[in-house]
């Protein structure tokens, strides 16, 4: 098994298992506590943990920090690192910081628009796209170099993810636009919450069509509802997520005190398929400002105990 | 065109209300297309301001007048004994027409009565959209004709992002996804296989961030 990384996740993948990750948001606050308990209350039962980047544009303590706290702990962070509030100099400053403290992963994205946050009258920067981050981290590890062409003494070696949306439009060019994130040096893929399946089996079937899922290892992200009106809020609210009417309805026709067992059982179900879906490679279980929830998910998916790797 | 739109009037009244005399001064051609800043459009908002002088019991001599283009010398000459003996000029111009009128009054203070919103087209008579940031290295060629920098609000290069909708941006159900239109177009071009190549890292110091802009023609 050949590894390019000391990333824990890329080995799981190498070795063939099935990854799980699951991801954390750092707190409106200067205190940490909140964001390393969250941390372990996860860390046996995944393989990393991403830490979201200022995630729907709140400002938060920063991503990079927040993985520096897990990783001082013990933990395999995944650096989540958005393009709309630095630029290039910045960007590559803080992979170089990342890797400085031996951060191993990192998940390159757009980000919401600032219209979404707390500062909607902010400027964006978007010097990149999350296409030529994935490019910019592949460069400097791989090349050894800077974008402007300069050497960097000692490389930061990440093993470099992006995120797809299957559920987004145009539908056609989804599977297209995961060639070109491969092509740009992806090496994982977490996607948005899966809630319709066979939607998400359909873009994997034009996946596997042109061989991609031998190139990328794909997490399917999952999400458990925690009430019906979540699930509402998400099919009416948030772009680009697909929340089927049949899911609502499951979820309608429990008692209100027990919508949020239900919502774990809708996830593990849905992990139980889309484990046997080709070209699966693992789960990246998002279980939002839930993290106690996570544990149960994957002993109850069959994904427990982790593997170990050395 | 250069799109801009009024100021609200009470903020232009704050501007202008110390003067004890003031010319507001239209700019007639790309600001009078969207009605806003044009000749017509200066001597209703000169009305306004006397109306509201008298409201307030504030006297000023307020006048009205305008050229074709306020970024221009030769537009001037027209007016040149308006502007000289203006003690304020409020001009109707984009941002390019009030700096303009500035550099040429060095001692004449001269305040803005527009907006300057944007690059945009003339869709109807009444309604204007914006399709150029001038970014000043245009992609248009390989993007289907449709403008990434200016009407992606992540202005992405390389396909939409998750955030796409039924055609529509995440930021509002009013407004087309440009990765939308471009991926349309390219699928009527039978250029679809163009989607996949990446588009490389641009070079932004042609764009804004690289200071203020400026070419000279060559012996002309």
């Amino acid at each position: 098994m050949e590894t390019k990384t000391n990333s824990k996740l890329e080995k799981i993948f190498k070795s063939g298992a099935m990854a799980v990750t699951s991801e954390c948001g750092p707190p409106r606050s200067s205190d940490p506590a909140h964001i390393i308990t969250k941390g372990h209350l996860i860390k046996n039962h995944v393989d990393a943990i991403n830490i979201t980047d200022n995630q729907t544009s709140v400002t938060r303590l920063c991503s990079l920090a927040a993985c520096i706290h897990l990783k001082l702990e013990g933990m395999e962070p995944v650096l989540q690192m958005v393009v709309r509030d630095r630029n290039r100099i910045a960007l590559q400053a803080d992979i170089l910081g990342a890797a400085s403290f031996g951060i191993n992963n990192v998940l390159c994205l757009s980000g919401d628009h600032q219209s979404f946050g707390d500062h909607p009258k902010a400027q964006n920067v978007f010097d990149l796209d999350s296409m030529q981050l994935v490019q910019t981290v592949r460069h400097m590890r791989d090349e050894g170099k800077f974008l402007s062409g300069d050497e960097i003494k000692k490389a930061p070696n990440l093993f470099v993810g992006a995120a797809a949306n299957p559920f987004a439009d145009p539908f056609k060019i989804r599977v297209p636009r995961l060639a070109k994130k491969i092509a740009a040096g992806a090496e994982f893929i977490q996607t948005q919450c899966v809630y319709n399946l066979d939607k998400f089996e359909l873009w994997m079937k034009g996946v596997v069509e042109r061989g991609l899922h031998e190139k990328v290892f794909i997490m399917p992200g999952i999400t458990p509802m925690r009430s019906v009106g979540m699930a509402k809020y998400m099919a009416r609210a948030v772009p680009g997520m697909d929340v089927p009417e049949e899911l609502i309805k499951r979820l309608s026709g429990v008692p209100k005190d027990k919508q949020a067992e239900e919502g774990v059982t809708i996830a593990v179900e849905a992990i139980q398929r889309l484990k046997e879906c080709k070209g699966v490679s693992g789960f990246h279980i998002m279980a939002i400002e839930w993290e106690e929830k996570v544990p149960e998910i994957v002993e109850r998916s069959g994904l427990y105990p982790r593997p170990v790797v050395g | 065109m250069i799109v801009g739109q009024q100021k609200p009037f009470d903020e232009i009244w704050e501007m202008v209300k110390g003067h004890k005399q003031l010319t507001v001064f239209g700019c007639n051609t790309c600001v009078a297309v969207c009605h806003q800043g044009g000749n017509k459009e200066a001597e209703i908002l000169a009305s306004l301001l006397r109306m509201r002088a008298t409201q307030e019991g504030v006297n000023i001599e307020i006048k009205n007048g305008g050229i074709e283009r306020q970024c221009e010398h030769p537009f001037f000459e027209s007016a040149k004994d308006l502007l000289g003996e203006s003690e304020a000029v409020l001009s109707m111009a984009c941002g390019i027409g009030v700096q303009f009128v500035a550099e040429k009054y060095m001692n004449t203070p001269v305040y803005p009565a527009l907006n300057t919103t944007f690059l945009g087209d003339v869709k109807t008579d009444w309604h204007f959209t914006e399709k150029c940031q001038a970014c000043g290295d245009c992609i248009l060629g390989v993007t289907g004709g449709v403008c990434p920098v200016s009407r992606c609000c992540k202005r992405l290069f390389n396909g939409p992002c998750g955030g796409s909708s039924k055609g529509k941006c995440e930021i509002s159900k009013e407004l087309d996804c440009a990765w939308q239109l471009v991926v349309d177009r390219l699928e009527a071009l039978g250029k679809m296989d163009d989607y996949e190549k990446i588009a490389p890292i641009k070079d932004w110091s042609k764009d804004r961030a690289g200071g203020p802009r400026s070419f000279k023609l060559e012996g002309f």
